[in-house]
């Protein structure tokens, strides 16, 4: 039923399969598909009754009108009386449903995420997301930005903050949003129910640049993820031509490093995006270029054409230098 | 003399209206004593309410254009994804200036001038209670939106979204004056809403014609008196918030910095606080419209009265019982968003008696399909959707998904356009020859309604989908391939047929000003005092003060009018009545006109543009404000023998 | 212009023999007052909620570095504005006695101890013992010691005008008794609502330290 009510509505409007309210592919979003297909036959009845009620009451043509003409206007029929407590009852009692089962769906998704496996902190930025997997075990904490993997089927906590002003944690496929706000913590609860590629959004006007805020989020097979992770944990990988080492020494020597981190390497600068495993990621600067070797030359040459407004300045680099910076980047896989 | 022996003295021997005094000799005499000074002077200094509420609903409408105008530009940039016609930085002042103009310049104003206009005509009174400060709260107003606008010109638009969240429009990262301008603005209006709220309330209680009784006012007065109210206990919640936002901005407070135990939160609570009853403040005096037209139209009174009235003053009370609703992604105690949720909930039901009174009404009734009526039925079906959706919201893990996204922005048009602006529409449509003697085109009237009400199905409708296909709201583009490309281009097309339909309104009533057909003085055989006046009115309303015993007045009167004599002729004088019952009980004097509300506002302007810059302009720029102030309140002449005058 | 709906009139009640003044709830201005009264104690509400939504947020309050502001100032200011409604009743009685010699003392009265509550005022800024930038603590209590300031500095200045209107042939007119008894109202509603404040400002930060 609920995903009938799903598919109707894509078909109808296009597809978008991974950053959409009606995809329910996590617990909590699956609640929101049944809960709005209730509201929605609710509401719908409620207006074709209003609907039909009015075209009614213009159309019915009445020898009988209580009007002005003769001298009746200030009385009305019997049987408005009874329809008034009628309606009331019927606005009353649809209202008393409707909000208990909005209660009713708040619990099961606050059970739904009492348990959780997995803990991940979302520091929201302008206009990016650091990502950090927390263990407890403080060396296999693995930290990343602008992309989440999850193993399907595993409740997982996501706490939230801001460093800088309120943005809002949205994968409408998986779950409902939450406000990341400085100076609190608020959580979110996620679990997948399906594998695959979503997309997040900040869904809080955070600045110039809050429309190309995204996240990334892969739902995969627990081996997947397990060989996702254990990826992540490894430090950089070292340069391996000369090309390479060029631009990882600039890297780690000029500019980058005062704002990027690069584990295993003197870059370690904490007010950008972790970059150890850049290449490995599906988009450039939270979801505004896909992950493509033109992209990363454009964004390190450019960044401010990219995403006017943000905080990467554009150094002007030289052709040598971007070359080897490109050459270096992608390596971090 | 004494005052005491003053207090005793008979009424002064002067021309009073009355058996002796009245008919076109009387007209002539008060025609003189209510008129303006010619000329320029006579425009600044008018305090007649229906110059002010004329100038509070043509200014309010060129804003509308103006902000109409961003919302083209607006909906040419997302018609197609990753469009470059606009900017980001450029977009998020535009949308920025278009909500903030809606909210503050357009929606609320032109409700007020409504009111200012007709509240005293449909009351059986010559003038509203305070007249001088109901000029100033135009001028104040005005002041306000040409203060954003001019900033707009000049580059320093606010860009930080109508509701300004810190630390977003704090003073870390809302750089340059643009987030001041906003504050200030808003400063500026809600000073002139007060004030037009304190006049109309004071107004309502006391000078209600003799036997207008409070179960015998029009809806649109109740609908007028529970605003005002509204308005006198919420605005003051915004006031006191963007005045710390100032303050955290120019003089480094911490209000709302977290980093010194200050919290964002509490802008969203302070706002909110006022922000949710706002739209109240926008939407009664619109369904009042309604159910004045619903009665004409229908040719018999509203059903149950009592209903109705009950259900405006419930509705006025439970909006400020809502306000958490806008912050239901924000973490706060989920056993405490359970309270607003049923509270959300519960504000549909007096809206929902509403609903079945009119629609009785007109089936009770024999409904005549003129233009004011069908924008009520537009009305109807279009702000149900809107209010059914709000329902939807009110569920918080509905909202979870749907907050900050185009369901929203689909939503509060549907209640904004569909609940306010229809109305609106249908009421200027009503009450125009009334204004200004003449008709409105019923053609051109029946061609923009329906080019409005298709054309904003076609607008807003989609949103609903683009939201649910993931596009957050605020953003100044969306990538290809979501599925967001054809609600954006519905919603554009719809835009624009909106925009023509506005554009084709606005010619019929300019046309219509100049040569529309000549009306009488009561052309809808409408049943409300106000139609007992001129076409349109004379400077001091009536002749005579009526006295009613019915909630019908002209469908009731019999071969006379009845009416109170003995008020002054050559001062300006009206009629005090008691608060429930409206028994007759002082005579009261009526300010002249005077430059002094306009000083006024221009020396409040200088004080709080300059304090834009540097916080000492409170301190010096108070001065000015309060010489002015002194001379508005000064009394000015003192005859033993006259009776008070206020001039 | 198009004619009225011509109904001859029906002359019902003569009005002239109405009065032109009356105090209290009769008196437009009255509704006007009660109006402003309802506007700043609205946002004083508001305020006093910032504050408590603010204390939520601290563990101690006053919160640590800074001591509760000293009570000597705040006090004294508290007992002169009680002690000024006694001169305050006479002037209201007297208004509406119509007794404009007995207003005529009384108003000086009520002008001097405007000025020597300001200047008590300046001494309680001074004894706060934090300032308005140093944590959002003290941003509060300046805050809501501001807001009152300007309640009394503009209540102060009404009855400046007040007293020389008074002094005038003006104060003759029954109207500007009315206007002075109304000021007298609003007076009470300025000490009224500085009690909830004192409160706030002098002693919850030291029961909750």
């Amino acid at each position: 039923m609920r995903r009938g009510a799903a598919w109707l509505v894509l078909l109808l409007t296009g597809c978008n399969s991974y950053q959409n309210a009606l995809g329910g592919d996590g617990a909590e979003g699956a609640n929101f598909v049944q809960l709005f297909t209730v509201f929605m036959v609710v509401c719908t009845v409620m207006y074709l009754i209003v609907a039909a009620a009015l075209v009614f009451a213009l159309w019915r043509r009445r020898r009988t009108a209580l009007v002005l003409d003769d001298r009746t206007h200030h009385q009305t029929s019997r049987v408005v009386r009874p329809a008034l407590a009628a309606w009331t009852a019927l606005i009353g009692t649809g209202l008393v449903v409707l909000t208990i089962a909005s209660f009713f769906t708040d619990r099961t998704n606050a059970a739904q995420g009492s348990k959780p496996q997995i803990k991940i902190t979302v520091t929201a930025n302008q206009w990016w997301w650091d990502v950090q997997y927390r263990l407890p075990d403080v060396s296999r904490n693995v930290r990343t930005a602008n992309e989440i993997h999850l193993p399907v089927g595993i409740p997982v906590k996501v706490t939230l903050k801001s460093n800088d002003v309120i943005h809002s944690f949205w994968i409408p496929n998986l779950a409902g949003k939450q406000d990341l706000i400085p100076g609190r913590q608020t959580d979110a609860q996620l679990l997948p129910r399906k594998v695959g590629l979503y997309r997040g959004q900040c869904a809080e006007f955070c600045g110039v640049q809050h429309a190309q805020m995204a996240l990334d989020v892969m739902v995969e097979s627990k081996e997947d993820f397990l060989r996702w992770y254990a990826g992540q944990l490894k430090p950089a990988t070292a340069p391996a031509n000369s090309l390479q080492l060029a631009g990882y020494r600039y890297f780690t020597t000029r500019e980058c490093s005062t704002c990027h981190n690069i584990g295993g390497t003197p870059a370690s600068g904490q007010v950008a995006p972790d970059l150890t495993h850049f290449a490995s990621r599906r988009s450039i600067a939270a979801g505004t270029l896909p992950m493509a070797r033109g992209n990363v030359y454009g964004w390190v040459a450019d960044p401010q054409s990219q995403k006017p407004g943000n905080r990467m300045p554009t150094v002007g680099l030289s052709a040598n230098d971007l070359h080897a910076l490109v050459a270096y980047l992608e390596t971090l896989k | 003399m004494n005052a005491a022996e003053r207090a005793k003295l008979p009424p002064a021997k002067v021309a009073r209206d009355g058996p002796r005094l009245t008919g076109a000799k009387l007209e002539e005499r008060l025609a003189v004593t209510w008129s303006n000074p010619p000329g320029f002077i006579g425009w600044l200094s008018s305090v007649d309410h229906k110059d002010i509420g004329r100038r509070y609903v043509i200014t309010a409408l060129a804003f509308l254009a103006l902000a109409g105008a961003l919302a083209i530009v607006m909906r040419l940039q997302l018609s197609k994804p990753d469009n470059d016609l606009i900017g980001a930085a450029r977009y998020n002042e535009i949308f920025t200036m278009h909500g903030t103009t809606m909210m503050f310049l357009f929606a609320v104003p032109v409700m007020q001038g409504m009111q200012i206009y007709l509240t005293p005509l449909m009351l059986g009174t010559r003038a509203n209670a305070f007249p001088r400060l109901n000029a100033f709260s135009y001028w104040t107003y005005l002041a306000g939106g040409l203060l954003l606008w001019i900033a707009f010109v000049l580059n320093i638009a606010p860009d930080i979204g109508w509701f300004a969240y810190p630390p977003l429009s704090g003073p870390q990262y809302g750089v340059g004056k643009r987030a001041d301008i906003w504050a200030q603005m808003v400063t500026f209006t809600e000073i002139a809403a007060l004030a037009g709220a304190v006049s109309l309330t004071a107004t309502i209680l006391k000078q209600r014609a003799p036997g207008m009784s409070l179960g015998r006012m029009p809806i649109f007065v109740w609908a007028t008196l529970v605003t005002s109210l509204m308005v006198i206990f919420s605005m003051p919640s915004v006031a006191l918030a963007s005045g710390m936002l100032l303050s955290d901005r120019l003089v480094g407070t911490h209000f709302y910095n977290p980093a010194e135990q200050g919290d964002a939160l509490l802008w969203q609570h302070l706002f909110w606080f006022f922000g949710h009853p706002e739209v109240y403040i926008i939407f009664l005096p619109a369904t009042g419209f309604v159910s004045e037209i619903v009665a004409t139209f229908s040719r018999r009174t509203i059903v149950f009265y009592p209903i109705v009235v009950m259900a405006l003053v419930a509705t006025g009370i439970l909006a400020f019982g809502l306000w958490v609703h806008h912050m239901f992604a924000t973490g706060l105690p989920r056993i405490g968003y359970s309270f607003y949720t049923a509270a959300s909930m519960a504000v549909s039901i007096p809206t929902g008696l509403q609903i079945f009174c009119w629609i009785a009404t007109l089936w009770e009734g024999r409904p005549r399909l003129q233009v004011p009526l069908l924008y009520v039925i537009g009305f109807i079906f279009t702000f149900v959707i809107g209010g059914l959706t709000g329902v939807m919201i009110a569920a918080v893990p509905l909202d979870l998904q749907l907050h900050d996204t185009y369901f929203i922005v689909a939503h509060f048009h549907y209640v904004l356009i569909g609940g306010a602006v229809f109305p609106l529409l249908g009421a200027i449509t009503y009450w125009f020859p009334k204004a200004t003697g003449r008709l409105m085109s019923e053609r051109l009237g029946k061609i923009s309604f329906w080019m409005i009400f298709l054309g904003f199905q076609l607008a807003f409708f989609p949103m609903h989908i683009a939201g649910i296909n993931g596009m957050p709201r605020r953003v100044y583009t969306y990538p290809a391939g979501m599925g967001l490309e054809l609600p954006n281009l519905l919603s554009s097309i719809g835009s624009v047929v909106v925009a023509g339909a506005v554009l084709l309104f606005v010619v019929n009533l300019i046309m219509s000003a100049r040569a529309g057909r000549v009306s009488p003085s009561n052309p809808w055989d409408a049943p409300s005092l106000e139609w007992a006046a001129t076409c349109p009115p004379a400077k001091y309303n009536f002749p005579h003060i009526p006295i009613v015993d019915s909630r019908t007045p002209l469908w009731d009167a019999g071969e006379k009018m009845a009416v109170v004599h003995g008020l002054r002729v050559n001062d300006r004088e009206l009629l005090l009545t008691t608060v429930v019952s409206a028994t007759p009980d002082m005579r009261e004097p009526s300010a002249e006109p005077s430059l002094w509300p306009f000083i006024g506002t221009l020396a409040l302007t200088v004080m709080f543009v300059c304090s834009i810059f540097s916080p000492w302009a409170v301190v010096f720029g108070i001065v000015p404000v309060a010489v002015a102030l002194f001379a508005w309140f000064w009394p000015k002449s003192l005859n033993p023998e006259r009776e008070p005058v206020i001039s | 212009m198009t004619e009225p709906r011509t109904l001859a009139p029906s002359f019902i009640e003569d009005v002239s023999t109405l009065p032109t003044h009356a105090f209290s709830y009769r008196s437009l201005t009255w509704w006007g007052i009660m109006a402003f009264m309802v506007i700043e104690g609205a946002a004083f509400a508001m305020a006093i909620a910032a504050y408590f939504f603010l204390m939520a947020q601290e563990q101690q309050w006053a919160p640590g570095p800074w001591e509760p502001p000293g009570l000597i100032a705040g006090t004294a200011f508290t007992l002169v504005m009680l002690t000024s409604e006694i001169p305050n009743t006479m002037i209201k009685k007297a208004a509406e006695a119509y007794d404009v010699p007995a207003v005529r003392k009384l108003l000086p009265v009520m002008v001097a101890i405007g000025l020597l509550l300001l200047v008590i005022r300046g001494f309680e800024f001074n004894s706060l013992h934090v300032l308005w930038y140093e944590s959002a603590y003290g941003s509060i209590i300046w805050a809501l010691l501001f807001l009152h300031t300007t309640h009394i500095v503009t209540d102060w200045g009404d009855t400046v005008v007040l007293w020389w209107l008074m002094r005038t042939p003006h104060g003759e007119d029954p109207r500007r008794l009315v206007d002075t008894d109304e000021n007298a109202l609003y007076w009470r509603f300025v000490w009224l609502a500085w009690l909830p404040i004192y409160i706030l400002i002098y002693w919850l930060p030291r029961v909750f330290r």
